[in-house]
């Protein structure tokens, strides 16, 4: 596996799919958190009396703490998401794309 | 409400302007009676952790297995120390105490703590594994000239953990004062001491297994008491809050976001810190080369993320129930027995009240004890990263070029580790008196501004050069300290100058100073046409292939 040949990798085209795949889920998902957290971050700001609403008549509950919880939650799944994808269809690509160059 | 009696937290947040840059640490605290469930029970955690650094030593030779634990942590194993590393005694204590006060903000603070994680996902974690080995510096200097950007790292890495460390040293000295009725002296010295035992003896392998333990400790503590809590609602969280704004002096205000954002661009500013920032900790880059894949790095951080993800929502719901269990019995948690005069021992008291309150006093002991070892963790992992930046990037590649052998690498270490742990002592003493609230922010300022940018422009692009990506880093670097120093945490809270006269008024300078470090680094890398330039953008292929399929990665196999 090491005297792979440099070339060999980059004249495959299935290596800058793998690239290109891999920053494109990396940048979507990040503007994914960020849009999330500002957007949690600005509500806050910008918006208090819309966190601030009950859940329903007679709640004490306000709507900001099941969006709070649920933006904690959201950041472990979409990492999550993200780790599943990369250990199974990024690595599978990778030893696909090691495995031809080696031939 | 008297004023004097106030918890710091209070002070911090809501008479600055710069709420969520405070930063959570302990501030001055009374001395309270020793403690000597608290302390037997720390003195257990010390034997079992220095039985394991015993057990380490033997396995620490060489450079590598002092850097790494010879490389062979599992995902899970790492993602569990890495939020060891993570979660902090002031976290813990903090924002339950912050929640204890107002509720609802607590869990706003919560989340920016928690974002930083899946960025360092997407962004780092596997390309970290992959190219590196020892320090980011490694990753950082792929193709670069050695002796400018290792410079760099050095520089960045010391700041960091510098800051970082103070912190946690100030912290331990108070906490102990609190929990255990010992000397700050005491405290701070037996943290230096400790710690430094961990690392000199047992490297990263003992380092590790503190963190994991203090980790296991601190989530099963805590996950007890949230359960203890719930159970009392019958799982309602509904009927927690109910009970929670009927008892609480600001009745249904703990519902809604409060005084935590008062101005947008300096709450954007402290989110990019947080988020950014987390990508550029020494300490926690380094943990993503004790792992033997790309694989199980990835799986350390979604583990991490997890942890941290479900300590934060347990906080949340330990401040929510000290809010109705204290103040059902007033005569044992309240200064004179008086609920509107504050907690005992000040406003971060409120988990460790509420543990009594849930599991007596020998509960109360084991949440101290897990408290206290929890800062022994964290100053070790950055103990640790100090000694890699200063033996491997400074000492093996700066001055011996790269020639040196492992055991000479090793022994500087180990000098090293010595020194940093005088140093934190001493450090740890000089602050006492000192409101050391903005180091932590600043760490991640730091991080953000000066080794987050570079790393990510030396992997992501393939047109970046030494010249700019050690220029974009001393600017971020010296700009995010300048620029906190002339912020109100320092110039108006430390430094004393009269309220508004920073001339920096934003809680972080993140937003402007990891700006100035990226655009620095694209414009001096473009207009870079040297010879060296062009070598180190023809390697940029090589390093792309290793970065993304692993191969040539270093593995426990190369020592």
């Amino acid at each position: 596996m090491r005297n792979i040949p440099a070339e060999r990798i980059l004249a495959n085209p299935k290596f800058h799919h793998l690239v290109r795949t891999r920053n494109r889920y990396a940048l979507v998902m990040t503007l994914l958190v960020v849009v999330i957290y500002f957007g949690y971050i600005l509500l806050v700001a910008f918006d208090k009396p819309f966190l601030a609403q009950k859940l329903g008549a007679g709640w004490v509950t306000s709507l900001g703490i099941p969006l709070g919880l649920g933006v904690i939650v959201l950041t472990i799944l979409i990492t999550a998401f993200y780790v599943h994808v990369a250990n199974t269809r990024f690595d599978a690509m990778a030893a696909e794309l090691l495995r031809e160059a080696a031939e | 409400m008297n004023m004097l009696k106030m918890p710091w937290l209070l002070i911090l947040f809501f008479n600055a302007n710069h709420a969520l840059a405070a930063g959570v640490d302990v501030g001055q605290v009374q001395k309270q009676a020793t403690n000597w469930t608290a302390i037997a029970m720390f003195i257990g955690f010390i034997l079992i952790t220095l039985a394991i650094t015993r057990w380490a030593a033997k396995k620490t030779r060489t450079a590598a297995d002092f850097y790494t634990a010879g490389g062979n942590i599992t995902g899970f194993q790492n993602g569990l120390a890495i939020a060891g590393d993570y979660m902090s005694a002031a976290s813990f204590l903090g924002i339950s105490g912050l929640v204890f006060a107002s509720g609802f903000d607590g869990l706003i603070f919560s989340i920016g703590w928690l974002v930083g994680w899946p960025v360092l996902t997407f962004l780092m974690a596997e390309r970290l594994r992959n190219l590196g080995r020892f320090t980011f510096a490694d990753v950082a200097g792929y193709r670069f000239s050695q002796t400018p950007i290792r410079i760099f790292a050095a520089c960045g890495s010391l700041v960091v953990v510098l800051f970082y460390m103070i912190a946690q040293m100030v912290g331990a000295g108070q906490l102990i004062k609190l929990l255990f009725g010992l000397d700050y002296f005491v405290a701070v010295l037996s943290v230096g001491g400790l710690m430094m035992s961990y690392v000199l003896f047992g490297g990263m392998t003992a380092t590790t297994w503190v963190q994991i333990i203090k980790a296991v400790l601190l989530l099963v503590g805590a996950s007890f008491m949230a359960f203890a809590v719930l159970w009392q609602f019958h799982f309602s969280p509904e009927a927690l809050f109910a009970k929670a704004v009927e008892v609480h002096a600001k009745k249904d205000a703990i519902m809604a976001p409060g005084g935590l954002i008062k101005d947008p661009l300096s709450a954007v500013s402290v989110g990019m810190a947080l988020m950014f920032g987390t990508a550029g900790l020494p300490h926690i880059l380094m943990r993503f080369f004790t792992v033997p894949s790309a694989k199980e790095a990835r799986k350390s951080v979604a583990w991490a993320t997890t942890w941290i993800g479900y300590f934060y929502i347990l906080t949340f719901i330990i401040g929510f129930g000290a809010i109705v269990l204290l103040t059902q019995n007033p005569l044992a948690y309240f200064v004179d027995g008086d609920i509107t005069k504050g907690l005992q021992g000040g406003g971060n008291m409120a988990a460790v009240h509420l543990a009594n309150a849930v599991g007596g006093n020998v509960f109360l002991g084991f949440i101290s004890a897990v408290a206290f070892a929890t800062i022994l963790a964290v100053v070790s992992g950055l103990t640790l990263s100090g000694a890699s930046a200063v033996a491997h990037d400074l000492y093996a590649t700066v001055i011996k070029k790269g020639k040196a052998d492992s055991w000479a690498e090793l022994r500087v270490s180990k000098i090293t580790t010595l020194c940093l742990g005088v140093v934190a002592i001493l450090l740890g003493i000089a602050f006492e008196k000192q409101n050391v609230a903005f180091m932590v922010m600043l760490a991640f300022a730091v991080a953000c501004s000066a080794n987050f940018p570079v790393l990510f422009m030396s992997v992501l692009w393939k047109n970046c050069t030494t010249r700019g990506a050690v220029t974009g880093g001393f600017v971020g670097l010296i700009l995010s300290v300048t620029l906190t120093i002339l912020s109100p945490a320092v110039w108006e809270k430390v430094l004393g100058y009269p309220e508004g006269s920073a001339w920096f008024p934003y809680a972080s300078p993140a937003l402007f100073s990891m700006t100035a470090a990226f655009v620095t680094i694209w414009l001096v890398s473009l207009t870079d046409h040297s010879p060296q330039a062009q070598r180190e953008r023809a390697l940029f292929d090589a390093q792309q292939i290793r970065s993304e399929t692993g191969l040539g990665a270093s593995s426990t196999s190369v020592h």
